[in-house]
């Protein structure tokens, strides 16, 4: 096993650590302001790639105004099911919520099965954005670039957002204690659609540059990834926003290190060892790597 | 100041609050006591917008404009001036003293904070020492101060204090209550929660005696302190608690 | 309502139930037999999941794999030995040579989920709510990826076809009633009760001393061996096993069969299966003349997100309707439908 090959695995771990951290932030978010376990969140995924493929390939806008759009819808998309599904519910039992969760999961699944059929499309990027780069003799494309870049700038955006800004206390304020945060003058359910938002246009902007690196999408890409940021999400502590960031890392490498360097046998059971990964997890430590002690909300 | 008349109010399916009237005048201190479930926190939490009424008026009347608070919602509530002290403190545990304060300012123009911030920490020397410090991890009589902190940075006219005794050591209830005594002298109203009885009335200018959602007796702090009534259900004084006794 | 026209009840439904097996088994078509015996099976596999889902308010998403681990072990046991030769090479010699009857392998099929409901429940069963709902998706999802790579035990994603057709409706009818029985015994007997007041307090019922790890274990395992001699009945009426027929859309469709008819409730649970089993089939034939796929799955999700809106505690409650319960059995509290936490959505805090 050459040094070379070594690095080459470091950086796809990066890669996919870099996504599943980016879809994993917007998941612990939403649980840790309403401690909702938010299973629609992985399909944001698949509503941001089809939003990305008809503006790019139907309007052939350039790629930073899609990324815009996409972000947008996405965010608006999040907060809408917020207003319609779970927003009625907010004082009802958390299981209550996430099996409605469920419930929007398979609704948009199948709205995209209905509407695009399940076949998958092809999905390309401007071929700029394929183009090859060498990295101390391993091989990215400006894409996995891309994927990096926007993962640390979007991360420390949000971390500077929640620490600091007005409407960042204030969704903090809210995760910690809903009454006190509304008795300061909050607008509870306005901090708790930021956070939607936020969730949603991170889902969006991973779905592109998830369906950007598959090369095609179906309407049921979004299932797998969202299931895997919540495995991400407990890996760091749900509901901790560091955690997310560094349990989609641990992620992302332990799934690349266990297909790439394990033999090739093993590689069919990567999914079987994420779950198995998360149950060991559940188990040994159930507060994840960063996350503060789960109490149930009385 | 504030006006309730013929409040009712429901959580669930329960009745909580049976046709309370209730008044605050400018400038007073009024205690509201009663046993658990006597409806206090109830009227509290319908007064800053936290629980609707199916019937009755709940009117502010500021600078003299009056506002229906049951039309409004509860930051605008605050927004007129109204701080709501909860019971059992509530303060934000896993975020430091300071961010708590700047929490209960959040309505107001940045301008005023840094001097109201000061003057918190004189009135509560301890919050300065621990500023940096999380919340979560101070001792219950230093989250009761900076609750109350905490709702007076808002500059309420108004302020709904629950149950700030609740489980202090007794020279701590004295301080607390020298410094409700001290927020009135600056200007703001208060209502206080009180299931102290007997401290409450020395405190208090008029008290309301509430008994299962409804007003059950009223008037000036020292002559409920003096009823027969009173000093036997609350203050365990009269000559029937010692009956009770025996 | 007297104890003797309870009996009536009772005896009436299964008079009709009978009378629809036979008549079924008399005079149906091959897919009429089909549809009315899906719609048996989900109401075994809907009582089963209402019963370890409602009584101990713990979310198991995890029906779909122990239908997958008991089809598999009784299709395997059913399997003719003239074709396991080829078909299943890896098989050990005890099992390339045995050739069960259907109830030896529907019960082993049944244990063996059981079993693994035992062994991935004891660690699984401490977490809360939404987590061991996550975690038994994931067991789907790994018991998914086994099935599919062990292709000299289970043929991999071809699945396994040519099972023989050994499921009859008076075979299911006698399973349906016998989880019934088991279920509704259970729910009104004391463990019943220990369970339930798991749901509505964990804590208070730790302290009142009811050995809430056991219990839950017992309803979570019961359950599961229901779902597998589910998943063995399915296997010998559809005569084929694939591992991606046992999917989140399966689990999703049990949550919405329990959910609309009311977790805890056996009777909501078997009106609710049926009913969603035949609106389904009745849809599908429009699904393919207007190549309208996903319309059905669109339509049941639209009808659980209303429901959990409009209706949360389900068309029946946990309650059974008032004119089956029997005289001796145990009733429900008092009011017990307003003290139900799903009925608090009235104190939410306004606001805008």
């Amino acid at each position: 096993m050459s040094g070379g090959y070594v690095l080459q695995q470091l950086i796809n771990g990066m890669i996919l650590g870099s996504l599943y951290a980016m879809i994993a932030v917007g998941f612990s978010m939403i649980y840790g302001i309403v401690r909702l376990i938010n299973f629609a969140h992985g399909d944001i995924l698949m509503v941001g790639a089809f939003t990305a493929l008809a503006l790019l390939t139907v309007l052939g806008l350039p790629l930073w105004s899609v990324i815009l759009s996409v972000l947008t819808l996405c965010a608006i998309l999040a907060m809408a099911i917020d207003l319609v599904a779970f927003r009625p519910q907010r004082s009802a039992p958390q299981v209550n919520g996430f099996i409605t969760s469920l419930g929007v999961a398979i609704l948009m699944q199948n709205l995209g099965v209905l509407l695009l059929t399940g076949q998958p499309r092809p999905f390309n990027l401007p071929p700029w954005v394929k183009g090859n780069l060498d990295v101390l003799g391993a091989r990215m494309t400006v894409l996995d670039l891309m994927i990096v870049i926007l993962t640390v700038v979007v991360m420390a955006g949000l971390v500077l957002f929640v620490r600091r800004s007005r409407l960042g206390m204030a969704m903090r304020a809210t995760a910690e204690n809903p009454l006190a945060a509304s008795l300061m003058g909050i607008r509870v359910n306005r901090a708790i659609a930021t956070a939607f938002a936020l969730g949603g246009a991170l889902a969006g902007l991973a779905g592109m540059l998830w369906a950007g690196r598959a090369g095609q999408i179906d309407p049921l890409m979004g299932f797998l990834p969202g299931l895997k940021a919540f495995v991400a999400a407990v890996i760091g502590g749900v509901g901790s926003l560091p955690g997310a960031v560094l349990g989609g890392f641990v992620l992302g490498f332990a799934e690349v290190l266990f297909v790439g360097l394990l033999p090739p046998l093993y590689g069919a059971y990567r999914d079987a060892f994420v779950f198995g990964l998360l149950i060991l997890i559940l188990l040994v430590m159930p507060n994840g790597l960063l996350g503060r002690s789960q109490e149930e909300r009385a | 100041m504030l006006t309730l008349e013929g409040l009712d109010v429901w959580r669930g399916p329960s009745q909580v609050l049976r046709g309370i009237d209730l008044q605050v005048r400018a400038g007073e201190i009024v205690a509201l006591l009663g046993t658990n479930g006597a409806g206090k926190t109830s009227t509290l939490l319908t007064i800053s917008g936290q629980l609707r009424p199916r019937a009755g008026r709940s009117t502010l009347e500021i600078d003299g404009r009056r506002h229906d608070l049951a039309k409004l919602d509860p930051a605008a509530i605050v927004g007129l001036g109204v701080a709501h002290c909860p019971e059992g403190r509530q303060v934000f545990g896993g975020m430091t003293v300071l961010e708590n304060l700047r929490l209960g300012a959040y309505l107001r123009d940045a301008a005023g904070v840094p001097a109201d911030l000061e003057a918190m920490f004189g009135l509560f020397p301890i919050l300065a020492e621990r500023r940096s410090g999380l919340a979560g991890q101070l001792s219950g009589g230093e989250q009761m101060m900076l609750a109350i902190a905490r709702a007076l940075m808002s500059r309420p006219r108004l302020l709904l204090l629950d149950e700030p005794s609740l489980g202090l050591a007794p020279q701590l209830v004295e301080q607390i209550f020298t410094t409700i005594e001290e927020i009135r002298a600056n200007g703001t109203t208060v209502l206080l929660v009180e299931q102290n009885a007997a401290l409450a009335l020395e405190l208090a200018d008029r008290a309301y005696v509430l008994e299962s959602g409804a007003v059950h007796l009223e008037g000036q702090a020292s002559s409920l302190a003096a009823d027969p009534r009173v000093r036997e259900a609350y203050l365990g004084l009269g000559p029937t608690a010692v009956e009770a006794v025996l | 309502m007297s104890v003797e026209r309870h009996h009536l009840a009772w005896a009436l439904l299964a008079l009709a139930a009978v009378a629809i097996t036979a008549y079924g088994e008399a005079y149906l078509s091959g897919y009429g037999r089909t549809v009315l015996g899906f719609a048996g099976i989900y109401a075994i596999l809907a009582v089963s999941l209402s019963f370890s889902n409602g009584l101990t308010g713990l979310f198991s998403l995890g029906h779909p794999a122990f239908m997958m681990v008991g089809g598999y072990i009784a299709a395997i046991l059913t399997f003719p030995v003239s074709r396991k030769g080829f078909m299943l090479p890896d098989l050990p010699a005890w099992l390339a040579t045995a050739e069960l009857s259907l109830l030896p392998a529907t019960l082993a099929g049944g244990l063996t989920a059981a079993l693994v409901a035992v062994v991935v429940g004891f660690p699984v069963l401490r977490l809360r709510g939404h987590y061991l709902a996550v975690a038994t998706l994931g067991l789907i999802i790994v018991l998914r990826v086994v099935v599919n790579n062990a292709d000299g035990l289970t043929r991999g994603a071809l699945g396994l076809n040519g099972i023989p057709r050994l499921t009859n409706l008076w075979w299911i009818l006698l399973w349906l009633a016998i989880t019934l029985l088991v279920c509704w015994r259970l729910k009104h007997s004391s463990v019943g009760r220990s369970l339930m007041a798991i749901r509505e307090n964990e804590m208070a019922a730790a302290c009142m001393g009811v050995a809430r790890a056991r219990s839950k274990l017992v309803a979570f395992a019961l359950g599961a061996f229901f779902a597998g001699v589910a998943g063995a009945l399915w296997a010998h009426l559809l005569t084929n096993l694939t591992p991606n027929s046992f999917d989140l859309a399966l689990a999703f469709m049990l949550v919405v069969m329990v959910v609309i008819g009311g977790s805890g409730s056996l009777t909501g649970a078997i009106i609710a299966a049926v009913a969603i089993m035949l609106l389904r089939e009745f849809l599908r034939p429009l699904e393919q003349t207007m190549n309208a796929y996903g319309l059905v799955q669109i339509i049941i999700a639209v009808l659980l997100i209303g429901t959990l809106l409009l209706r949360p505690q389900g068309f029946f409650g946990s309650a059974e309707p008032r004119w089956l319960r029997l005289g001796k059995t145990v009733r429900e509290p008092e009011g017990s439908a307003a003290a139900d936490p799903r009925h608090r959505r009235a104190t939410a805090p306004a606001d805008n």
